[in-house]
């Protein structure tokens, strides 16, 4: 029920609509579900809606902690 | 033409065999199909090969009628062609026959044979017979074609997927997935892979550099209706062969790989009409890959996977992060989801 | 590697993955995790995340599926307004291929000006706008969905439109789950949380899991990264007998959700009773037309029947959208029910676990 891509807002177009792009695919998106939607943002779009932005920084940060991993895998294993 | 003008529809009478019938083979339709092979409106032609012959046929409905990098005149004659090339032969004439949709517009019917007409010349092939009925509104789908082919045989061995065995080497002749997103982007008018172009393109030239391999070529096959997905499939199902094939292979061109996702589509299931899959035996992959990549059509050729004793009657993915699964015949119509 | 080539690379799955089997070394019992959403399902399965766990973690579907939860009923009535000369039936392509209880599909009505297959909810404006024919839109969907719906069909009152209409299935997720705590034979040890809907309604919005009857619930992604920790913190708190709701799709996923969304939904749609497929009747877990908005509401202007609820003969697809039944416990499994004669709709949604099983695994 959740099939939505991230992209990102391009531009701001009226009546809550904006242009998003995904590698070379631009579409047109509603933005009229999020409270301030600007270019630049990353949006999830679901069903040509954008349903919430993306905290990026949150994202890196995951991502870092999944890269540290092995080693706190081997930490735990040489405090064993 | 001043016909255009008078004539802007097709009617019923276009298929009565009376005047009207006349005026639209003779002043429009054959004016655009003739060549050395079709100089005179004869019932039936005479053919002069120079092996033994190869024959095929095939019928296109596709809806719409045209689209993005190609239309369905295009789509006769190299889909054609093509049956007859991966079937180790060298494509040299076709027919046309067509079934019109009373009210279908005259100048697309121009611009699509006109499609036809140049993907031929271009090609060596010509038109040498053809037959048009027309149905009333609402019995037919605008336009349909359907183009019998016939090739002189080139290629002296097998190509039939019994020859095929494990350790055999898979190789797809180019990006997947762009045919069938753009008719499904312009038949449903979706707001997405509007930048998607079909990949419809005559494959002769590419298999002939396949043929020189001889017996090391065991199979070749062009990958439409199913995409790359369905080809698999066919090879191995019902017999004690498996492959094994990688996600991570298969070229993809970005605004494919794109659209795709956004639509929920995967592009190894979807339909191309410019790329072809071959089997090679083990070891041949590498020197049948450099051979493909000399060609402007196979530029992004690789190789996908390998033919196994293991899960027979299967073909098996190794997706992108190292986990297996199934990759099955696609299933049904395709259509975009939310879900 | 970015964020969003890390999610999908091969060098931080194995990671998670080893990650996983440590934590599942020593344990003797068989955890078994519920993913919820249907989106999990096939993602799982696409990913080949199920070839990499180790055994004693087991995947079982949940009822987040919104063609599979909704009852034969629903088609029938569907397929009632197609056949009508002036009705043009809207739908997203998920429910073309759905059987009603005589088999029959919208798939019957392709290629006539009698069903329009739309991507977005937004194509309904102009679709009824360029149409003197009533345009009915099939309201299918989770708490992802029912906002984007809700916006355009606001819209269409604003601009006062007469020939759109909105027959509704709206379901929300979590008295379905409030629903699965009260079966007293608890057959699972935890939820994989929809990630999309939990960034509409927020990670508060599950912490009745927290309480004494509940499990812990781990809000995942989609991305092979994004559902492998998910399984890999899910795995954690249930060795560790802690119910907890963690956020683990914190990139799109707030404490409080979406609250703009929420509040175009509670605009149009209120909440009332629900009859889920196999679930029957739950309270409050449905969204209807709140009653100044009557004129669009499908059901009542063309006075369709109440739901009913047919199973076809030797269908147990209700058993398999809540994790009791595996597909293959089904007499019609692979035989008469596959993806090209399906029978029930956990074969034919694109979603459902009887397609993705035959169709992804080994």
């Amino acid at each position: 029920m959740c099939l939505a891509v991230p992209m990102e807002i391009t531009k701001i177009l009226d009546s809550g609509q904006a242009k998003a792009r995904q590698g070379k695919n631009e579409i047109d998106i509603d933005v009229s579900l999020l409270e301030d939607p600007k270019p630049g943002d990353y949006v999830i779009i679901h069903a040509g809606f954008a349903i919430e932005t993306l905290d990026l920084n949150e994202a890196e940060k995951r991502i870092d902690l999944f890269r540290q991993l092995d080693e706190q895998n081997q930490e735990a294993e040489q405090e064993a | 033409m001043d016909i255009l003008k008078r004539t802007p529809e097709i009617k019923l009478e276009h298929g009565s065999g009376g005047a009207l019938s006349r005026e639209l083979i003779e002043e429009i339709i054959y004016p655009i199909i003739k060549n050395d092979g079709y100089s005179e409106l004869l019932d039936a032609a005479e053919l002069s090969l120079q092996g033994p012959p190869l024959f095929t046929t095939d019928t296109f409905v596709v809806d719409p009628p045209v689209f993005p990098g190609g239309d369905i005149g295009k789509l006769a004659v190299f889909g054609t062609c093509n049956d007859v090339a991966v079937a180790g032969g060298h494509p040299r004439y076709l027919s046309m026959g067509m079934v019109l949709e009373e009210g279908f517009p005259v100048h697309t019917l121009v611009s699509v044979l006109e499609s036809a007409a140049g993907a031929a010349a271009e090609n060596g092939v010509r038109f040498v017979t053809g037959d048009t009925k027309v149905v009333p509104r609402g019995k037919g789908g605008g336009i349909f074609l359907n183009t019998a082919g016939i090739g002189e045989k080139e290629f002296q061995y097998s190509l039939s997927p019994s020859g095929i065995s494990p350790g055999d080497e898979i190789l797809i002749s180019g990006p997947v997935g762009s045919h069938g997103i753009t008719i499904l982007a312009a038949r449903e008018k979706l707001p997405v892979g509007t930048n998607v172009v079909s990949d419809c393109a005559f494959l002769y030239p590419l298999c002939k550099q396949l043929f020189a391999f001889g017996e090391k070529v065991k199979f070749i096959r062009d990958a439409t209706r199913g995409g790359a997905a369905a080809i698999l499939n066919e090879i191995v199902f019902g017999t004690q062969l498996g492959i094994d094939t990688r996600e991570e292979a298969y070229p993809v061109l970005p605004e494919v790989a794109s659209a795709a996702e956004i639509l929920g589509l995967n592009p190894l299931e979807v339909a191309n009409e410019g790329v072809l899959v071959t089997v090679v035996s083990a070891g041949s992959g590498r020197e049948a890959l450099r051979e493909m990549r000399k060609n402007s059509l196979g530029e992004k050729a690789a190789i996908i996977g390998t033919v196994t004793e293991d899960h027979p009657g299967r073909v098996v993915l190794e997706t992108s992060i190292g986990g297996r699964r199934i990759l099955d015949f696609p299933r049904g119509l395709l259509l975009p989801r939310i879900c | 590697m970015n964020w969003e080539e890390g999610l999908k690379s091969r060098e931080i799955a194995g990671k998670l993955t080893a990650r996983i089997k440590k934590s599942t070394a020593g344990y003797s019992g068989t955890i078994c995790i519920m993913e919820v959403c249907g989106t999990h399902t096939v993602a799982l399965r696409r990913s080949g995340i199920h070839s990499l766990l180790p055994d004693n973690i087991r995947l079982i579907s949940g009822p987040g599926c919104p063609v599979c939860v909704t009852p034969t009923g629903y088609i029938d009535n569907a397929l009632d307004l197609a056949s009508e000369k002036d009705i043009i039936v809207a739908t997203f392509g998920d429910m073309v291929k759905v059987p009603g209880s005589n088999r029959a599909s919208l798939s019957s009505f392709m290629g006539e000006d009698k069903i329009k297959i739309v991507y977005s909810p937004g194509e309904l404006i102009t679709l009824a706008n360029h149409t003197d024919k009533q345009v009915v839109f099939l309201g299918i969907g989770f708490e992802t969905t029912i906002p984007t719906i809700a916006s355009v069909f606001l819209r269409a009152s604003r601009e006062k439109m007469k020939n759109l209409f909105l027959y509704t299935a709206f379901k929300t997720v979590p008295p379905a789950l409030k629903a699965l705590l009260q079966d007293k034979n608890r057959y699972f040890n935890g939820f994989l949380l929809p990630g999309h809907v939990s960034a509409v309604i927020g990670r508060k919005a599950y912490d009745f899991l927290t309480e004494e009857n509940g499990v812990p619930g781990v809000i995942a992604g989609f991305e092979p990264a994004d559902m492998l920790s998910g399984i890999a913190s899910l795995v954690e708190l249930i060795i560790q007998e802690r119910n907890a709701v963690v956020n683990g799709y914190t990139r799109a996923v707030r404490e409080d959700g979406n609250r703009k969304a929420r509040e175009v939904i509670s605009e149009l749609l209120e909440p009332g009773e629900e009859r889920w497929r196999s679930l029957g009747i739950i309270p409050d877990s449905g969204l209807r037309l709140k009653k100044e908005f009557q004129a669009f509401d499908a059901e009542k202007v063309f006075s369709l029947p109440p739901v009913i609820d047919k199973e076809q003969p030797g269908c147990i697809c209700g058993e398999v959208i809540l994790g009791k039944a595996a597909p293959a416990e089904c007499g019609l499994f692979g035989t008469e029910c596959t993806p090209d004669h399906p029978v029930g709709p956990c074969m034919v949604s694109s979603e459902g676990t009887c397609s993705a099983y035959l169709r992804y695994t080994i």
